[in-house]
């Protein structure tokens, strides 16, 4: 099998991207896309450990399982909350909503 | 050290997706073009989950993932519609989150991932052991008092409430 | 403490006698000197002092005026009583010399001695005594009618009432701190009332000049005071002059018989025995007694001076004290331009009061001056040939001035100087007594004269109003009867007397073309006075009649001819000095007749000369009361004084008034421890007082009385004298000697040195640079307070601002950038971490 390390890579430059994409990306849609993205590489790092230290225990499974209910909730009320902006604003531009400019 | 059998070449194919697909989503400039990179990525996640034994978690990612919120972003992709082109890719700080990305994966990579796991420190080139938990003992863990029933019912609990209140911030005020 | 006792006590009451006088001068001063303002140009005023012009003044009110005089007299006369109640008790004593009456309070205790002030009513005081409050009550009481239309009348009472308190002070003064107190505060009281019309340069300059001179005088009467204390811790006069010196032995003064006795101690009894026992019988006389601090004084060497004794010094120094304070030459300059002031300041001044205490002083300190001599046997210390020479010459240089003189006061004021000067050089010469006698008749006629001479410039005064209301305004009344006729009137031209005193240039009613203003004071224009004041003219007469000497009746006589007695009795054993004394005092005599009578003619006999003289009269009513008044009284003691010093071996009249010893001399001459017998008679100095008194007067008859001097006659005397006349008239030059050599220098002093150089130049200049620097260091300050402190205080809101809007920036409102930050702190973190721990090495 591949050394764990590879998949701690992947999921670590999943991540890494998703993150650049979070922070740069002006778009409040694309920036969620990211976030799930960032939520899958945690994914994989998660399984990845398991299979590999511990694959007895259902931890790794379990947690990973939340993760995906998290991931699912937020996405929801995410896209709701945009929707709900675009109505008011007829604008998905995260940069435009600075209300909380000081 | 690699072996090249079909699990290396596989595992190789399903990073390719993943990481052309994050790629793709983070510099798409459609974000139609953007979801289905989204989902072309996240099915690499999913096979990453089959080859690591967890084909519960592989079928989930596909389901609720890729079918479920994919779907979801596409949908929220076309209600947006009218503004997704019309603007820049990047806002001003993108230089600078290439670099705080950028240096986070090195970070990961030099600071905790190569030493901890890598050649010079634990390197389970191969799991531990090959016993591994069912699916069924992922559903038995889920409903077990002494394991995680607690979480289970939390988890469901936030569902509950995330679509509540989806649907109470989305709802329409004008119909009413 | 038992009033009654107290009150009966003579030790104690002579500390009541200044205290009335005193006290009116406080009240009067505090309390009801009131006043009203009222324009510089009413009538009120007087009117026409051009300088008040526009300006408020004030007039004292009517009320306050009443309550003044009251309070003033009461106090004079509270003196008065218990004056002559003192008097009466200290001459019914056999022995008051030896019991005075003494009463002292500890006043200073210096560690070293103890200083004591007291009260002291010895034999000399007596007479002094008697006078004083008299001749001040006299004084006072003519001042009412004087002053009456003066708009600051209070004021005059209360510096009168200062003036009589302050003498008496002197005169019952038991050491000479106490009168020099007393003698200081009466140079003040003169200085303010000399310019008492100070609306006159003339009269405030008199007034400083007065002041001046007799401070000069008055610096080193301190200095001598200061070292007699030095040499004898005490200026008590019983402890200096009669009272044993500490340690003392018994001297025999004159070497008689000496008795070894025991130390004497204490106060009293400080003559052990032997009265007089006379060497030769007549003058010499010897007594034992313990030697005094005084003659202890005239053993010890002077500082600084060689070959004179410490008593002479000190001696010396006091008499100069007496120069400046009675006008001897040659600070004699003062006096007759104090003719200045009120005419009832002259009689206080000039004949009461403060001539008085000059000359008292030095009759006061002459054991003193005759320690270690004896004038009667012709021995001389410095300080008795300094009083009989400076005396003998200031009497002969005044009299021939007031020869000259036209102005009524000025010849008074010349005539005090040179009777002051007999006064001194009696002294000089040894004659204790006959100085205090001719101080005590001289001070009742000159009293008189003078206030006789303030009556006829009244009297002129009215006779100017009236003519000026005559010739001017028929329709006018003529009310001149009732010239101050109360003395509420206000009349315009009373209004005036009070100030025109002095013939003062103006001409008030707005009569401009009288072109030569008319003098009232000078004796050219008057003339035939007798006939409208006839009673200032009876009174005049005898005052002037005393003050010749004429012989046998009047009281002058008798002091003048017991002072040519001492001489003569001196001239005869051939002593210098008494010879020069005796000369020149005959002369002076002769003088002092023969201007008496010239001024009595000129003033009063024949026609009068001008219009005013014509109706110069002093009217009815209580003004004219008050002022004739003292005259009368005075008159009486002008003639009666005197008898009561006539020599026991007189012919005729010793038997009369003095059996069994000369009353005056007996009382007196116990003051001193040794006492002066007086001197046997002798007809010649008789003979020669005759001689000059009757030939004085004869001539002064003959020139201006037989042939009395019509109007625009000129004084005979210009051609006799010839061109000594100018400078007899005036005065010898020597107020423009002094002008030249003191007064000008000094002003170019205090102008050039005092004022510009140290004052403006080195004071201001001093302070203008600290100003200066005060500033510069003000303007440094401030810039630095800008600059610093405004800077930092501003600045740093300032800072707070910029700051907080580059911070603010923060809040972009943008939530990427937010997580941004969050990241790159995460980062951070993160990396710090892997370093610190190991985990991450440096150079992998």
């Amino acid at each position: 099998m591949v050394p764990l390390w590879m998949y701690l890579l992947v999921a670590a430059a999943m991540f890494s991207i998703g993150v650049y994409g979070v922070l740069a990306r002006r778009n409040a849609v694309a920036i969620l896309m990211s976030v799930e993205l960032m939520l899958s590489a945690v994914n994989i790092n998660l399984i990845a450990f398991w299979r590999y230290m511990a694959p007895e225990n259902m931890a790794g499974q379990a947690f990973a399982a939340f993760v995906f209910v998290v991931a699912a909730a937020e996405a929801a009320v995410g896209l709701a909350i945009i929707i709900s902006i675009y109505r008011s604003r007829r604008s998905v531009v995260v940069e435009d909503v600075n209300l909380l400019k000081g | 050290m690699l072996e090249l059998n079909a699990q290396t070449i596989a595992f190789f194919v399903f990073a390719l997706f993943s990481l052309a697909g994050a790629v793709g989503v983070v510099s798409s400039k459609n974000l139609i073009h953007g979801a289905l990179y989204l989902i072309v990525s996240l099915f690499g996640g999913a096979g990453f989950f089959v080859l690591l034994s967890a084909p519960f978690m592989a079928v989930v990612q596909v389901l609720v993932y890729i079918g479920a919120i994919a779907i979801l972003i596409i949908f929220a992709v076309m209600l947006t519609r009218s503004m997704t082109n019309m603007t820049e890719l990047f806002n001003r700080q993108w230089w600078m989150s290439g670099i705080v990305g950028i240096l986070l994966f090195v970070l990961l990579t030099i600071g905790v991932i190569l030493p901890v796991w890598g050649e010079n420190g634990i390197n389970p080139s191969q799991p531990v052991s090959d016993n591994v938990a069912t699916t069924e003992d992922l559903g038995v863990a889920l409903v077990d008092g002494n394991q995680y029933v607690l979480p289970f019912q939390v988890a469901s609990l936030l569902l509950t409430a995330a679509m509540i209140g989806a649907i109470v911030l989305a709802r329409d005020t004008d119909t009413e | 403490m038992d009033l009654n006792a107290l009150i009966n006590d003579p030790n104690f009451l002579p500390w009541l006698i200044p205290v009335g006088p005193l006290l009116a001068f406080l009240i009067i001063t505090l309390l009801t000197n009131r006043s009203k303002l009222i324009p510089a140009t009413s009538e009120e005023y007087g009117g026409h002092h051009p300088d008040y012009d526009g300006m408020s003044v004030p007039v004292v009110t009517t009320r306050s005026r009443i309550v003044s005089i009251t309070v003033g007299l009461s106090g004079i006369i509270a003196a008065w009583l218990i004056s002559w109640q003192v008097v009466a008790r200290a001459t019914s004593l056999a022995h008051l010399g030896e019991e005075v009456f003494h009463s002292a309070v500890v006043w200073m205790n210096t560690g070293v001695s103890t200083f004591n002030m007291g009260v002291l009513v010895d034999p000399l005081t007596v007479p002094l005594l008697f006078m004083v409050p008299f001749a001040c009550l006299m004084i006072f009481i003519y001042s009412i009618g004087y002053m009456a239309h003066d708009p600051r009348q209070s004021r005059f009472f209360s510096l009168i009432a200062l003036f009589a308190g302050a003498m008496l002070t002197l005169v019952v003064a038991d050491n000479l701190l106490l009168l020099f107190v007393g003698w200081e505060i009466m140079g003040l009281c003169s200085f303010m009332l000399i310019g008492f019309w100070f609306e006159k340069p003339s009269a405030y300059k008199a007034a400083i000049k007065a002041f001046t001179t007799t401070r000069v005088a008055d610096v080193i009467m301190l200095l001598g005071i200061a070292y007699l204390y030095a040499s004898t811790g005490t200026l008590s006069f019983r402890e200096i002059m009669y009272n044993p010196a500490p340690g003392a032995e018994i001297v025999a003064v004159e070497g008689g018989s000496e008795a070894i006795v025991s130390e004497a101690e204490g106060e009293e009894g400080a003559i052990v025995e032997g009265e007089h026992e006379g060497e030769e019988g007549e003058e010499g006389y010897s007594s034992v007694h313990a030697e005094t601090l005084a003659e202890r004084l005239a053993n010890t060497p002077a500082l600084l001076i060689p070959g004179m004794s410490a008593a002479s010094l000190i001696g010396i120094f006091l008499i100069i004290g007496t120069i400046g304070k009675s006008a001897q030459f040659p600070l004699h300059v003062w006096l007759p331009d104090a003719m200045e002031g009120p005419t009832p300041v002259s009689a206080m001044i000039h004949a009461a009061a403060m001539v008085s205490a000059g000359v008292y002083a030095v009759i006061r300190m002459y054991p003193l001056f005759a320690a270690g001599g004896d004038p009667h046997h012709g021995i001389f210390t410095p300080p008795l040939l300094v009083m009989a020479v400076v005396g003998a010459f200031t009497a002969i240089f005044a009299a021939t001035i007031a020869v000259t003189q036209n102005d009524v006061k000025k010849v008074l004021a010349y005539s005090t100087i040179s009777q002051l000067g007999f006064m001194v050089a009696a002294l000089g010469i040894g004659g204790f007594v006959a100085a205090a006698f001719h101080l005590i008749t001289h001070a009742f006629f000159k009293a008189l004269l003078f206030m006789a001479s303030g009556a006829v410039i009244h009297g002129m005064e009215h006779g100017e109003h009236h003519v000026h209301a005559h010739g001017h305004d028929e329709a006018e009344e003529h009310s001149h009867d009732s010239h101050g006729a109360t003395v509420v009137t206000s009349h315009a031209h009373d209004a005036h007397d009070a100030h025109d005193e002095h013939g003062h240039a103006h001409d008030d009613h707005g009569h401009e073309e009288h072109a030569p203003h008319f003098d009232p004071q000078d004796m050219r224009n008057m003339g035939g006075l007798r006939k409208t004041m006839p009673v200032t003219f009876i009174t005049f007469l005898i005052g002037g009649l005393s003050l010749a000497g004429f012989p046998l009746i009047t009281a002058g006589f008798w002091s003048k001819d017991e002072i040519l007695a001492e001489a003569w009795a001196g001239t005869t054993h051939g002593y210098g000095p008494h010879a020069l004394v005796f000369v020149l005092l005959a002369i002076a005599a002769f003088l002092t007749a023969f201007y008496t009578m010239r001024q009595i003619g000129m003033t009063f006999w024949g026609e009068a000369r001008t219009e005013e003289a014509k109706h110069a009269n002093l009217g009815r009513g209580i003004v004219s009361f008050t002022m004739t008044l003292p005259l009368v009284l005075l008159s009486f003691f002008a003639i009666t004084a005197g008898f009561i010093g006539v020599p026991s071996d007189f012919p005729l009249f010793g038997a009369i008034f003095s059996p069994e010893y000369n009353a005056f001399h007996h009382l007196v001459g116990a003051a001193l421890i040794a006492e002066s017998p007086a001197v046997p008679f002798n007809i010649f100095p008789v003979l020669v007082s005759f001689a000059v008194a009757l030939g004085g007067i004869g001539l002064g008859y003959l020139m201006y009385w037989r042939k009395p001097l019509q109007a625009g006659e000129v004084d005979p005397l210009v051609s006799i004298l010839g061109p000594v006349y100018p400078v007899l008239q005036n005065k010898y030059y020597f107020d423009e000697l002094y002008t030249a050599l003191f007064v000008k220098p000094s002003q170019w002093f205090a102008k050039n040195v005092a004022y510009e150089f140290i004052d403006r130049g080195v004071i201001d200049g001093f302070l203008h640079l600290l100003a200066r620097v005060f500033t510069w260091i003000g303007d440094f300050l401030k810039v630095m307070n800008l600059w610093l402190i405004d800077g930092v205080g501003d600045g740093i809101p300032e800072l707070m601002a910029k700051s907080g809007i580059s911070f603010r920036r923060l809040q972009s409102g943008r939530v990427q950038t937010y997580m941004l930050l969050l990241a790159i702190a995460a980062l951070v973190i993160a990396l710090v971490f892997a370093l610190s721990t190991g985990v991450l090495q440096a150079a992998p």
